[in-house]
């Protein structure tokens, strides 16, 4: 065999292995993946069906009942959340792309921003039960809302400032050069280039926040009964699991598998949506 | 550039034949610590076309970006001396920017359409100025888009996104989006440099029927357009400016050796 020859069958080798090896380190992952999610199915389809979205959360022992309360929780919640957060991380995101990008000043709240999106979210529980429902002396809709929040904020800002910084700088300069102040330029002509990338970033926190649980314990803690008040403890669809899952009731323990398929069913769900928004972008930007 | 054919008669100063529309005196620029452009002096003509040509880095672009002062976009970037617009000094920070870039458009290397219609990408500057109706502004943007050549192409889909026009159509496109604002200077950055050569043809047959309304202005780095196009040329090396006269007279019987040197392709 040649030199040359021994070459090639090196490279051959060294090639399929690297193919076999990557190979099988996806199907490991997949596997787990699969079982996760058959698991979740198997089990949550059985209590799956309309007394989940018409009947409250059981008391101890009842074999009846579904998770409305629960649902309409983690809903208003949720919403409330992504209505507070938001809008503040848009503008915030704003501000770092445009007025103080290649500056310490941004690079900094970029580098606190990115502390604030690893932070554990039971931290950010902890610290809503600290200065909010301690204070105010009771856990409330209004708390969780607010820690989902913080957990909303640095997702948005992270996903404006990056899509932002994405519209090419000729954009700005060729908006700027008709005369047109900066404002209008950031709020006609930057938002709707980078339009479909920030409300994936939206769609994505609010995909993480439906699933949430930690947060949630200490602020909003949880409730049997319906209820639309966020000012009064709220129940909510992760809370719920995390009860009922531990608890020795087989109905309960149902219960918590439907919520779970329910949470994962709407992160598929969005998840989708939030491609087939991002596949628009692609297809016109 | 033996097949050089240009209608412009032989001056022997620029200054003589058209008023300057633009008069840079001293005029130097910084980013940051660099001084990109050294202490020059150019007279652009009225409703003539101008080319700035000149290797890689020389800074005919910087000096481009002067006249409309988008470089005031980057805290870093500074300007000193004087260009004069209609007895105004441009570069004086109390002039005002809206102002400046009302009369003094511009047109970048890659066509650049605002992501919205077609119809809107006009109306958009427009609207910015003047409170039209819907007539008026109709009539406006035809006009706009017939200016910059594009009219019959689009107007049957004036309502569709102005990003699925092809990469010519865009910077005609962009051309009519700084023509519709009546500007009185226009400035090109290498408007074809992206373009393929059919594109390229348009896009330069535009310019010189521009000419007629508009004082131009253009960096390119194809000298042959520079020849094609240009009334007058004006050469840079280094941050200086080395030649400035008639087109022909630069391309035929340069002063410099550096012009020649750069014209015949021995450097650059």
């Amino acid at each position: 065999m040649s030199n040359v020859e021994f070459i090639y069958l090196k490279r051959r080798i060294a090639n399929a292995a690297t193919m076999v090896l990557s190979g099988l380190a996806t199907i490991f992952g997949l596997f787990f993946l699969t079982w996760i999610l058959w698991t979740t199915l198997s089990k949550g389809i059985d209590a799956i069906g309309p007394h989940l979205f018409t009947q409250m959360t059981p008391p101890p022992g009842e074999v009846s009942g579904g998770m409305l309360n629960a649902l309409v929780g983690s809903f208003m919640m949720c919403l409330l959340a992504v209505l507070m957060a938001a809008p503040i991380g848009i503008a915030a995101g704003t501000y770092l792309a445009e007025y103080v990008n290649h500056h310490w000043l941004g690079d900094t709240i970029r580098f606190v921003n990115d502390i604030l999106l690893s932070a554990p979210s039971i931290v950010l529980g902890l610290f809503v039960f600290t200065i909010l429902v301690q204070p105010t002396g009771g856990f409330s809709g209004y708390a969780g809302a607010i820690a989902l929040g913080f957990i909303v904020l640095p997702v948005v800002v992270r996903t404006t400032d990056e899509m932002i910084r994405l519209v090419p700088t000729q954009m700005r300069e060729a908006a700027l050069s008709l005369g047109i102040p900066q404002w209008k330029v950031n709020t006609q002509i930057l938002y709707r280039a980078a339009l479909p990338g920030i409300l994936t970033g939206i769609l994505l926190a609010l995909a993480r926040i439906s699933g949430e649980t930690a947060p949630l314990l200490f602020t909003a803690l949880n409730n049997q009964y319906w209820n639309t008040d966020m000012a009064k403890p709220m129940a909510s669809v992760p809370v719920v699991i995390f009860q009922f899952a531990m608890s020795p009731f087989e109905y309960w323990n149902k219960l918590a598998w439907a919520g779970a398929l329910i949470v994962t069913l709407f992160v598929l769900f969005i998840s989708i949506f939030a491609r087939v928004v991002l596949a628009r972008k692609n297809k016109y930007g | 550039m033996a097949n050089l054919h240009l209608s412009v008669p032989h001056t022997s100063t620029i200054q003589s034949q058209t008023p300057a529309k633009l008069s840079a005196r001293d005029l130097a620029f910084y980013y940051g610590d660099f001084k990109a452009i050294k202490e020059l002096s150019l007279d652009v003509p009225e409703n003539k076309v101008t080319a700035l040509i000149g290797p890689s880095g020389c800074g005919k672009s910087t000096l481009l970006r002067v006249f409309n002062r988008i470089y005031s976009l980057y805290p870093k970037q500074r300007a000193t001396g004087t260009v004069m617009l209609d007895g105004e000094n441009i570069i004086d920070p109390n002039y005002p920017l809206n102002k400046l870039r009302s009369k003094v458009g511009m047109v970048f290397q890659k066509p650049v359409p605002f992501p919205m219609s077609i119809y809107d990408n006009i109306a958009y500057g427009i609207s910015h100025y003047e409170k039209l109706s819907k007539a008026e502004m109709d009539a406006r943007v035809e006009s706009a888009l017939r200016e910059g050549a594009l009219w019959e192409e689009v107007k049957d889909k004036l309502k569709q996104s102005a990003l699925g026009l092809s990469g010519g159509q865009q910077q005609r496109l962009c051309i009519a989006r700084a023509v519709a604002l009546k500007p009185e200077v226009i400035l090109f950055d290498e408007p074809t440099s992206a373009l393929d050569p059919i594109a390229t043809g348009k896009i330069e047959q535009l310019i010189s029927e521009l000419k007629q309304q508009f004082t131009i202005l253009i960096v390119t780095h194809n000298m042959q357009q520079a020849a094609r196009v240009s009334d007058f040329t004006a050469f840079m090396y280094l941050g200086e400016l080395i030649e400035h006269g008639v087109t022909e007279t630069i391309f035929t019987k340069p002063t410099k050796k550096q012009t020649e040197d750069y014209i015949t392709g021995r450097f650059g």
